[in-house]
């Protein structure tokens, strides 16, 4: 886990090193998570690199990651286990005449047990960096199912017993904030705010992440986006657009950002009609600009 | 130094941020891990592990500034008091104070066009000392010395100078992007100033009233609780903010709430056909589902000038919402109604809308005060013959009808033919039938009648509405 890191600074330079750039506040919190062994709770617009921190850490710290997807009814039998009755059925059959008693403390063992990614992430013998991806969408009865786990790191299943954590998981919970979560929840984890880089920030993921970007021109990209994402869209560009749109940029040999290169790869920033169509408006409102 | 955080846990408490016991001892646990003597490491510890919502990241921000201020970065609050300013200052002292203002604000431009947080927290200090005039003892709040001092920076004019430094070698005809990318950068670090300034004044308002008093006069209303009557121009752009994830939330909760109220009575012809299946034994009982109430819904604004602002919160939460409703159409009035479904067509913008509103609906045709008599005449003409048994007419507005005959009976003819009458009114109930008021006699006529001074109240209204 993050014990290993003796301090915020050495633990943002390890993800710097797999490629995650984390500002002060996002490895101060990281790195109290590993400290005191609670789960990290990110929450921010989509794209600015809440999955990626999970993945970085579990890179950074050589552990695997066991990822949960949230949707809507998502329930326990694929979030904790599920028994392999299917399994049963076989043993019951091939054991016919047995003592059912016999029977009954063998089909209830760990061999008909299906592991999912929760009890996986707590039955694991080595660390692990368990991801639970988008909590805010499942219903708020199912977030329940995640309180165990999150506040004790361990899962009671009736006919077994409790399995509790060899070693302390190191959980991050990602959510878009399209609903509150409960309290409880949140009071049992960390809060982390991701929002969009500033200018400066930006700038270095680009460079990490698109080779070939001289840094003055990273740094213009990301004074653009930044401007493009003041704009109140309806869905303004994440880091992944910006990094997607500079590659563009490359690949067309553009290396100056005007008015016109700007509207001709607008649609790799911008993924709905209005959206570019109000940037486009605001764009050419600064002077003259072509009249649409 | 528990006490302290304890003390913090309190202030956040009584500015509207929700930190329970466990959070608390979080918070002292998670201290205990980290370099105290790091202001910036103990901000992001404290607010990891006491907030749990973006919204109070202001309200944290500002406690957290009263609490943890007394690590200023060097040479500025070390002599707090009204001398510093001389004392401290550089050592040549030029008579004419003509030159002071103008030596203060070029070094303020030159730390802003360096970014140098150092020198213009120095500068800043200078700057506190000599405009704001702080009297100690006095009960003001800081943003009065905060304008005090913008206005004698002409922060205006600095802020052209600003864009005249950074924008040298920027040709004036060049590309507008380059203006717009210009221009922003010049509001930051404006904003930055500003921001500064202000923190500057509450440290030293904090040292002079001391931090209780001060916490106290910091507190401010969260924003779904501000009245949207009442509100300053920031409190409007924060409101208008927190529009769009309001009404996502309210529909996510308005589906699952209709989710669980799905199953309705038994329904027995196919309970009896399913127990086939079990030898007659009804093992699962089958239920019929319930019709999702979607009311079809008239909805009208008084659009006066009193109104406006109100008018146009009820208006974006309804859009908002629309999905909610089977069919929504909307109204504006002055005097005289006029329809405004379309300016909310699929696509468009709010605040265009809002604006072509302004401009394009025939609301006035007399003098441009209220007159809610013949807005209901002129509306029942409109739609008198659309309203159907499954309609709710929604009427939003104070019921200041400048003592104008009410002609409340043209509102009962509407009722009658419609399920429901509802109406908002933005004033508190008590101020209802003062003056010119006729809430009362309008009351009459109405199913009920919901004081929606804020947007929580507005948010529990639309709730009531769709779920009844």
């Amino acid at each position: 886990m993050t014990e290993t890191f003796s301090s915020p600074k050495e633990l943002s330079d390890s993800l710097a090193e797999v490629g995650y750039l984390a500002d002060d506040h996002i490895a101060q919190v990281a790195y109290l998570a590993g400290r005191l062994e609670k789960p990290i709770l990110a929450e921010g617009p989509a794209g600015v690199g809440k999955t990626e921190l999970a993945k970085a850490l579990a890179a950074i710290t050589d552990r695997r990651l066991v990822r949960l997807q949230c949707y809507e009814g998502l329930d326990e039998t694929k979030a904790l286990y599920e028994w392999n009755y299917k399994k049963q059925l076989l043993r019951i059959q091939a054991d016919e005449g047995h003592d059912w008693s016999e029977i009954e403390s063998d089909i209830f063992a760990r061999d008909f047990l299906l592991t999912r990614p929760l009890l996986e992430a707590i039955a694991s013998p080595e660390p692990v960096v368990l991801l639970i991806d988008e909590i805010d969408r499942v219903e708020l009865e199912t977030e329940a199912l995640l309180l165990e786990v999150l506040s004790d790191f361990q899962v009671t299943i009736p006919e077994l017993g409790t399995v509790t954590a060899s070693s302390t998981p190191l959980v991050v919970l990602t959510s878009n904030n399209t609903r509150e979560l409960s309290e409880a929840l949140k009071r049992r984890c960390l809060f982390l705010h991701i929002h969009y880089p500033t200018p400066e920030r930006e700038r270095d993921i680009l460079r990490s992440r698109v080779p070939g970007l001289e840094a003055a021109f990273a740094g213009r990209i990301a004074e653009v986006v930044g401007s493009i994402r003041n704009m109140d869209l309806r869905k303004p560009p994440s880091v992944s657009e910006t990094i997607d749109w500079a590659r563009t940029l490359l690949a067309l040999s553009i290396d100056t950002i005007d008015t016109d290169s700007l509207e001709g790869t607008l649609h790799v920033l911008l993924k709905y009609q209005s959206d570019i169509e109000k940037a486009r408006g605001s764009l050419g409102a600064t002077v003259s600009g072509p009249a649409r | 130094m528990n006490r302290l955080f304890v003390e913090f846990a309190e202030e956040l408490r009584a500015a509207g941020v929700p930190v329970s016991m466990v959070e608390t001892i979080d918070a002292v646990r998670a201290v205990t891990e980290i370099d105290l003597s790091d202001r910036s490491a103990l901000r992001s510890t404290l607010l990891a592990t006491m907030v749990k919502d973006v919204k109070h990241l202001p309200a944290f921000d500002i406690v957290f500034e009263v609490f943890f201020s007394n690590a200023p970065p060097v040479g500025t609050d070390d002599e707090p008091g009204q001398d510093e300013g001389s004392s401290a200052s550089d050592t040549a002292q030029p008579r004419d104070t003509g030159d002071i203002d103008e030596l203060l604000r070029e070094s303020l431009l030159e730390a802003l066009e360096r970014l140098d947080l150092e020198e213009l927290r120095r500068q800043i200090s200078r700057a506190v000392d000599r405009y704001a005039g702080i009297e100690p003892g006095r009960p003001v709040g800081g943003t009065y010395y905060l304008y005090r001092t913008l206005r004698r920076l002409e922060s205006d004019s600095m802020a052209q100078a600003l864009r005249d430094a950074l924008g040298t070698g920027l040709d004036e005809d060049g590309d507008p992007l380059d203006g717009r990318l210009l221009d922003e950068d010049v509001e930051r670090r404006i904003e930055m100033l500003r921001n500064e300034i202000e923190a500057d004044i509450r440290r030293r308002l904090v040292a002079d009233r001391g931090r209780d008093a001060m916490a106290r006069t910091l507190r401010q209303t969260p924003v779904e609780d501000l009245d949207l009557m009442h509100a300053s121009r920031q409190e409007l752009d924060d409101l208008e903010h927190a529009i769009a994830p309001l009404a996502r939330k309210l529909a996510a909760r308005l589906t699952r709430r209709r989710h669980h109220l799905r199953q309705g009575r038994l329904d027995f012809r196919r309970t009896v056909r399913a127990s086939l299946a079990t030898g007659g034994v009804p093992v699962d009982p089958r239920f019929r589902r319930r019709r999702p109430h979607r009311p079809e819904v008239f909805l009208a604004c008084d659009v006066s000038g009193s109104m406006a602002t109100f008018a146009r919160f009820t208006l974006l939460l309804t859009y908002s919402l629309s999905t909610q409703f089977s069919r929504l159409r909307s109204f504006a009035f002055v005097d005289s109604m006029d329809e405004i479904t379309e300016f909310f067509g699929p696509g468009t913008d709010a605040a265009t809308a809002i604006s072509r509103i302004a401009t394009e609906a025939k609301v006035v045709s007399a003098d441009g005060h209220s007159d809610y008599g013949a807005a209901f005449e002129s509306w029942n003409r409109l739609i008198g013959g659309d309203i159907t048994s499954r309609s709710t007419l929604i009427i939003a507005g104070d019921a200041r009808n400048n003592y104008r005959p009410a002609r409340d009976e043209t509102l009962g003819v509407l009722g009658d033919e419609a399920r429901s009458v509802l109406w908002l009114n933005p004033e508190p109930r008590s101020y209802w039938d003062s003056g010119d008021s006729l809430m009362s006699r309008y009351g009459r006529h109405c199913d009920k009648s919901y004081e929606v001074r804020t947007l929580a109240q507005l948010e529990h209204f639309i709730e009531e509405l769709v779920l009844p």
